[in-house]
Formats: structure tokens, C-alpha cells, sequence
């Protein structure tokens, strides 16, 4: 396997008695694209919202481009190269689509206040680059023709593009994607498939929440199963397939006999 | 017919007042949910420090245009800070406390900024001194001095900046991106604290410009000027859909305009009985009315999408 970019170690969250995630651990090698699937509730979005800072787990640490995640707050994660989409879309809906994608490259741009006001020459340079990448992403994601209108009134399959358009943005060394192809139709989903590949070969690793398991066993590398909030499972597609503790959380214990 | 626009043109001055003092708490409110009830007295802090300054630099025979400027200037930088100030030390603390603490504080800011400004300006009205020669206008019958039109003039000069700062800057992006979605925001790297500060600096920047025009406007200021300012100002953004920049502006203008008509027309209409004296009464009327049968406010479609 190539070069490690994420370590979990021992993920645990908990909302009063119920845990959410248990022990939780599995690594993430450099231009992956890496799987994480299970039943609905099994832990998967906890495990994204660990990563990207929005919730403080009550163990173990995450170790991503080989220093610790301090995930205390989203704004770190995102300076450190963790970008993510979300499984209920998150625009910012009364904003363009290309101001969508502009609120991302926020991270790595540094106007201030005082350039704001002042509107120096630095200042309205890197506010014309800002928009340059911006309507490069969109092109990238193939949804240039809808810049200027409102988020909130692209198409569902759209949404989900804009969305990994603005974490792009970021330009992010993981990009964690929360069930993208959920309520895509077949051809969006194909689509999607040769985006999220694209983006991989531009060098982003992917880590992928996905509910669509042809999707997801074309397109992933290597899997982690949850359930209940443990990890199950880990490894390629083929193996995962076939393991017989999958096979019981996704359709129940399989009589012996069977 | 001279009454009706003559008032007009009185709730037109006043209403640009209201605008500019109503944005500092529309702008709060949108990006972090808090009415900042503190604001009213930032303002009446503005126009205190514009007094001090006026005396200071006119004792000093500074000649009166360039000491009014440096006076407003000198009470726009001093808002800011004291508007930084309150959203470090009294409300980021609650960030995440239930949103009835915050509002609580600040009541109570409220209340520390007035008495602060009671022992440092005293219990006394004060004189605001006549910053320009005042020239009177007669149109159609009605009149209007120099410094109503300085005030209109200035007013819309300072919302169009700010229309220009959210719509067209990378910082007025954040801020629109926050008030939409705010651990978003934080996760596409927007620094919300920086955000928020940038919203209260903002606020008191033109609640300090409000508080100049008040001083000049009726020459005259108290320690507890800012409370009824503020909440008329806070019934302009609850009017215009608080939150909304563009409906704090126009329900400012359109509560100056509904107070100073019905002040002008209160005495007919109740044979004398009324005066216009009354005229605070309307304010409040039609904030009562708003958030009886339109509480997201004439312009507010809803209060915000919160995830």
C-alpha cells in the first residue's frame, strides 16, 4: 500500500448511552479511494463529523498527513486538507453557485478586514483569482452553465456536484464525500463515478459514504464495513463481498443451512 | 397637503437615522441569531464622544468642518472598539449557551453602558454645538435645512458602502455565507469568529455615524438617548425582516415616515386630544402589529436556514 495519509486509532463517540462509534480504527493510504459502508445508523456520518471537527470524539485521535488532527473545531480540519460534502445537501442556498464554490477558497486565501475596506491592488487580485478557480470548478464538475443562479434552485443531481465543486475549493488532500450518488438516477450515478475518479487522478485521495453498493464496489479500492459503530471489516472490494459478518448486518443471520 | 410633506420629509431624516442604527442589529441578528440590545447605547456612546471631542477641538480653535470630522471619526473608532469589545468579553463566552442568556447580557450591557456614560458625561443634558450654518430649503411649501440633507446624503452614502462591502468583497461573502450556514462556513474555512467581530465592528461603525447625525440633528444629547433610539431602530429591523440588510434600511425609512405622519396628523384626528408628543406610541404600534400578522417582517422570507 502506498503512503499513509490518515490514521484513525481507537474512534470512540458516544450521545449519552448510545454509542455511536466504538473503537473505531483503519488507515487511509495517499490517492485512495476508500469506502466506508453499513446499515443505516451504523456509524457513518459520526465517523465524518469526528474528522471534520464538528464533533469532539470522546476517544482515541486521528493522525492525517502524518502530524495529529487537533479536530476541535471544522475550521482547522479544513486548513489541514479535510474537505467533505453532506449526505443532507448543505448549500448555502440564497448564494450563487459560484459564490458557493468562492466561500471555499476562503481557506487559503488571506484578505483581511483593513484589504476589504481599502480595496488595495492585492486585495481585488486575489479577488479576481478566487473567482478564476471558481469558474474552473465549476466547469471541472460540469455545472458551468448554472454560475449565476441561486443554489437553492439547481437540480438535486446539480446540488450534489456544487457541493463537491466548493469542497474542492479548499483544495483538500482528503475529500470526504457523505452518500453522494443518494437519489441520483442511473446515468447521474455513472457520472459521478467518472467525477469522483477524475478527481482522484488529479491527485485527492477520497473517502466515500456510500449507500449504493455497485458504486461503491466498482469504485473503491479497499472498504471499511461498520455496524453498530465497530468495524466489522476491512479490505478490497472482493473480500468485503463475500465476508459472512457483511453479509449478516446488511440481511440478517444467515442460517447455518442456508 | 404642506403638513403631509413637509412630516415626510422629517420621517425621511429620521428614517435614515433609524436605517443606519437598525443595520447594526440586523446584521448581528442574521449572522448569529442575537438581538444585540446594547446597540442603542453604542449609538448614544457615539454621539457623547462626538460632544467631548467637539469641545476639546474647538477650544483648541480648530476650525469647525475639520473638527466635526475628526469628531465623528474619533467616535466611529471608539463604537468600533467598544463594539469589538462587547461581543469578546460579553457574548462570544455564550456562544453556545441557550439563546435567553445572551439576550439577558445583553439587557445588562445595556444597562452598564448607560451608567457608564452617566458618570462620565453626568445626568445632564448636553448641548450638541451647530457643526454647520444652518441654510433652510423651501420646496412646495415645506422646508428643509442643510443638515436634514447632510444626514439623508450621508446615510445613503454609508448603506451603499456596506451594500457594495457584503455583495462584492470576500469578507462580505463570509459574512452571507455565515448568517446561511454557519458550522458550514467554518468548515469551507471561514474564521466565523472573525465573521462576527467584523459584524459588531461594522454595526457600531455606522451606529456611531447615527449617533453623530442625532447629536446634530436635535443639538442635544443624554446618557438615556440610546434606549428609545435603539428600540425603535430594533422595531425598523423587526419591520423591514430582521436579518435582512436591505429590510433593515427600508423599514427604517418607512417607521421615520409612519412616526413623523401620524405626529403630524395625531391632533386633528383626535380633536386636539392627542398631541404630537404621542408620536413614540406609533412605533410601537406598528411593531406590535408586525409581529401579530407578519413576524418574519415585510421583507424576511424566514428566519434563516439552520442545519
Amino acid at each position: 500500500m502506498s503512503e499513509l495519509l490518515l490514521e484513525a486509532r481507537g474512534v470512540c463517540k458516544h450521545f449519552g448511552g448510545v454509542k455511536a462509534l466504538t473503537d473505531v480504527s483503519l488507515t487511509i493510504g495517499r490517492g485512495e479511494i476508500y469506502g466506508l459502508i453499513g446499515p443505516n445508523g451504523a456509524g457513518k456520518t459520526t465517523f465524518f463529523n469526528c474528522l471534520t471537527g464538528l464533533y469532539v470524539p470522546d476517544g482515541g485521535g486521528f493522525t492525517f498527513d502524518g502530524q495529529p488532527l487537533q479536530a476541535d473545531a471544522p475550521q482547522k480540519a479544513a486548513v489541514r486538507g479535510i474537505a467533505r460534502t453532506f449526505q443532507n445537501i448543505r448549500l448555502f442556498g440564497q448564494m450563487t453557485a459560484l459564490e458557493n464554490v468562492m466561500v471555499g477558497r476562503h481557506v487559503r486565501t488571506r484578505t483581511g478586514v483593513l484589504g476589504a475596506i481599502l480595496r488595495n491592488r492585492a486585495t481585488r487580485e486575489e479577488e479576481a483569482a478566487i473567482r478564476r478557480r471558481a469558474e474552473e470548478l465549476l466547469h471541472y464538475v460540469g455545472i458551468a452553465d448554472r454560475a449565476g443562479d441561486l443554489a437553492r434552485n439547481l437540480s438535486y443531481g446539480d446540488q450534489r456536484r456544487l457541493e463537491i465543486a466548493r469542497a474542492l475549493a479548499t483544495e483538500p488532500k482528503l475529500l470526504c464525500l457523505d452518500e453522494p450518488a443518494a437519489g441520483m438516477n442511473g446515468a447521474e450515478t455513472e457520472e459521478l463515478k467518472v467525477l469522483i475518479q477524475g478527481i482522484r487522478k488529479d491527485g485527492t485521495t477520497v473517502l466515500l459514504i456510500e449507500h449504493d453498493v455497485k458504486l461503491v464496489m466498482g469504485l473503491c479500492d479497499r472498504l471499511a464495513v461498520l455496524d453498530y459503530g465497530q468495524k466489522i471489516c476491512e479490505d478490497v472490494p472482493a473480500v468485503v463481498q463475500k465476508d459472512k459478518r457483511v453479509i449478516e448486518a446488511y440481511l440478517g443471520e444467515v442460517p447455518e443451512n442456508a | 397637503m404642506d403638513t403631509f410633506l413637509q412630516q415626510l420629509i422629517n420621517g425621511i431624516v429620521q428614517g435614515s437615522i433609524y436605517a443606519l442604527v437598525a443595520l447594526g442589529y440586523t446584521m448581528v441578528y442574521g449572522i448569529m441569531g442575537l438581538i444585540n440590545f446594547a446597540h442603542g447605547e453604542v449609538v448614544m456612546i457615539g454621539t457623547m464622544v462626538s460632544i467631548t471631542v467637539l469641545g476639546i477641538l474647538l477650544g483648541l480653535g480648530v476650525p469647525m468642518g475639520l473638527a466635526a470630522v475628526l469628531a465623528l471619526l474619533a467616535a466611529m473608532l471608539v463604537c468600533m472598539i467598544l463594539g469589538w469589545s462587547l461581543e469578546r468579553i460579553a457574548y462570544r463566552p455564550l456562544r453556545n449557551a441557550p439563546r435567553l442568556t445572551p439576550l439577558i447580557t445583553a439587557i445588562g450591557m445595556s444597562i452598564v453602558l448607560q451608567n457608564l456614560a452617566m458618570i462620565i458625561w453626568s445626568r445632564n443634558y448636553l448641548s450638541f454645538p451647530p457643526i454647520i450654518e444652518k441654510v433652510s430649503y423651501e420646496v412646495a411649501g415645506a422646508h428643509f435645512s442643510n443638515v436634514q440633507l447632510l444626514i439623508v446624503v450621508l446615510a445613503g452614502l454609508s448603506m451603499a458602502g456596506l451594500l457594495l462591502l457584503i455583495y462584492r468583497t470576500r469578507l462580505g461573502m463570509a459574512m452571507r455565507a455565515t448568517a446561511q450556514n454557519l458550522p458550514v462556513a467554518q468548515l469551507m474555512g471561514v474564521n466565523v469568529n472573525r465573521v462576527i467581530a467584523a459584524a459588531f465592528i461594522i454595526g457600531s461603525a455606522m451606529g456611531a455615524l447615527a449617533g453623530f447625525m442625532v447629536g446634530a440633528y436635535y443639538e442635544i444629547a443624554h446618557y438615556q438617548m440610546g434606549f428609545m433610539l435603539g428600540l425603535k431602530a430594533f422595531t425598523a429591523a423587526v419591520l423591514g425582516g430582521i436579518g435582512n440588510l436591505g429590510g433593515a434600511m427600508l423599514g427604517g425609512l418607512l417607521l421615520g415616515i409612519i412616526e413623523a405622519l401620524a405626529a403630524g396628523y395625531i391632533g386633528d384626528l383626535t380633536g386636539g386630544f392627542l398631541g404630537s408628543h404621542y408620536q413614540d406610541i406609533f412605533a410601537f404600534v406598528v411593531l406590535i402589529g408586525v409581529l401579530m400578522f407578519r413576524p418574519s417582517g415585510l421583507f424576511g422570507e424566514k428566519t434563516g436556514e439552520r442545519a
